[in-house]
């Protein structure tokens, strides 16, 4: 049976791991070389690398810690932040990631989904949406440029129709609930999950271990992303997969 | 010396991390000489069929040739793939024909890619899982499969849904179709395992 994913994400600023809340008010949280290692040792199931500067595109320091991450990394190993092309994308699958995130480059232009997953297989090809609640209309909208940018795009309908052009994961970021360890966003995330046919991971909101548990039964998720929680070491990845087998849920242990 | 195929097909670098991690000598090359002096080959890959077998090019003959003459020889996920004869992914190509097969796509009652770890039931004889559990959790991340045809291999299955090929072997040439380099010990444990077949320490 595929089993539930747990993975720990690693914001990257200035070549740190960073974590803020709503995204905003930033603190350190260590360094991303060190970090990796030890998750990928505790048995995490996978780990994200986000360059929140989105500079991966024009930064070539930002491609060298990606490769010393990953030398230390075996498990998967998914990468993003300000990706744009396939081209770029075949860099960093080169320097040791298996899949790489593409977010505001897909909105702008959606045709680099498919160009990837025609090269690349739709396996690799990971679209990130941070995602905000109109507090007015109560849809949810998708954010660019790391949660910045607020557009027209309607959540649901952007991650249906990125699975019809070649996405073959969703990284689904809630910006309301993102480091605020109140629990995923679960009507959000289901709504997501039962409107796509590929693999939804939810991100923000992570807090008590029960919060992971609705993710994965309330909210449909086949993975679930945590950065604070594991970072600042309010639980183990491995304490976070007991209380998930004990609660019935199949995992890597 | 093992040879990892330089083909521009992704993960190239996560197979020699992880033979770099457990201590075996490897080259990231397609310098057919060096392919011919290797002790083993491994294919790897991040790719859509195609692409991989287009990358390929020329070097799919020298594979061939050292893949006959009975030269170890380890497919990773698209790599795996590409040993058997044809595939309809993105169009119908042909792949090595080393292993009599097609690739064929997931159902889709499923949800696809098959994406995560999941259980492999792991049979006795098999070389690359020796001294490993009778099921061991692997990464799997495809959207297409293998339907072998061919009489002389040896098969391990992963359930999703309904079993899944994750591992074939025939005779020096061994395929999986999840990541062994990113499958964290156990995976290591499946590479240490082939480095000891193309050393020669077969039984």
């Amino acid at each position: 049976m595929l089993t539930k994913r747990i993975i720990p994400c690693l914001d990257v600023k200035d070549n740190r791991v960073v974590k803020g809340v709503n995204f905003l008010n930033l603190r350190d949280a260590g360094d991303p070389v060190e970090l990796g290692k030890k998750y990928s040792d505790e048995g995490a199931d996978e780990l994200v690398f986000l360059d929140i500067t989105a500079t991966i595109r024009k930064n070539k320091t930002i491609v060298e810690l990606v490769e010393r991450v990953a030398e230390n990394v075996f498990i998967p190993f998914t990468v993003g932040g300000g990706v744009t092309s396939a081209d770029e994308i075949d860099i960093l699958l080169r320097s040791g990631a298996e899949k790489v995130s593409i977010n505001t480059a897909a909105v702008v232009n959606p045709a680099v989904l498919s160009e990837s997953a025609d090269r690349f297989g739709a396996q690799c090809v990971v679209l990130a949406i941070d995602s905000k609640r109109n507090k007015e209309t109560g849809r949810h909208m998708v954010h660019l440029k790391g949660g910045t940018e607020p557009t027209e795009i309607d959540t649901i309908e952007w991650a249906i129709k990125a699975e019809k052009l070649g996405a073959g994961e969703i990284l689904l970021t809630s910006m309301d609930a993102d480091g605020t360890k109140a629990g995923y966003d679960i009507e959000l995330t289901s709504a997501i999950a039962d409107a796509v046919n590929i693999p939804v991971i939810a991100s923000g909101g992570a807090g008590e271990m029960s919060t992971f548990k609705d993710a994965i039964i309330d909210g449909k998720a086949d993975a679930v992303l945590a950065a604070s929680v594991f970072h600042y070491g309010q639980y183990t990845i491995r304490e976070t997969k007991e209380y998930l087998a004990k609660e019935g849920i199949a995992v890597r242990l | 010396m093992i040879v990892v195929i330089d083909y521009c097909v992704g993960n190239v670098k996560s197979v020699c991390n992880a033979l770099k991690f457990i201590g075996c000598e490897n080259k990231l090359t397609n310098d057919p000489d060096k392919i011919r002096a290797a002790d083993g080959v491994i294919l790897p890959g991040v790719a859509a069929f195609g692409f991989a077998m287009n990358e390929l090019g020329k070097t799919a003959d020298v594979v061939k040739e050292v893949a006959c003459a009975g030269k170890p020889m380890l497919g990773i996920c698209s790599g795996y793939q590409i040993l058997f004869e044809s595939s309809s992914e993105l169009g119908k190509h042909d792949g090595l024909g080393l292993i009599k097969g097609e690739i064929i796509p997931l159902p889709d009652n499923v949800t696809v890619p098959h994406m995560g770890w999941n259980n492999v039931e792991l049979p006795s004889g098999m070389q690359l899982f020796d001294g490993l559990r009778k099921t061991e959790h692997f990464y799997f991340a495809h959207s297409f499969h293998a339907k072998p045809t061919d009489e002389n291999i040896k098969i391990a299955y992963t359930d999703y849904d309904k079993p899944v090929v994750a591992s074939v072997q025939k005779n020096n040439i061994f395929g999986v179709q999840f990541h062994p380099e990113k499958s964290g010990d156990i995976g290591m444990e499946v590479l240490k395992n082939f480095e000891k077949i193309c050393k020669g320490d077969r039984k």
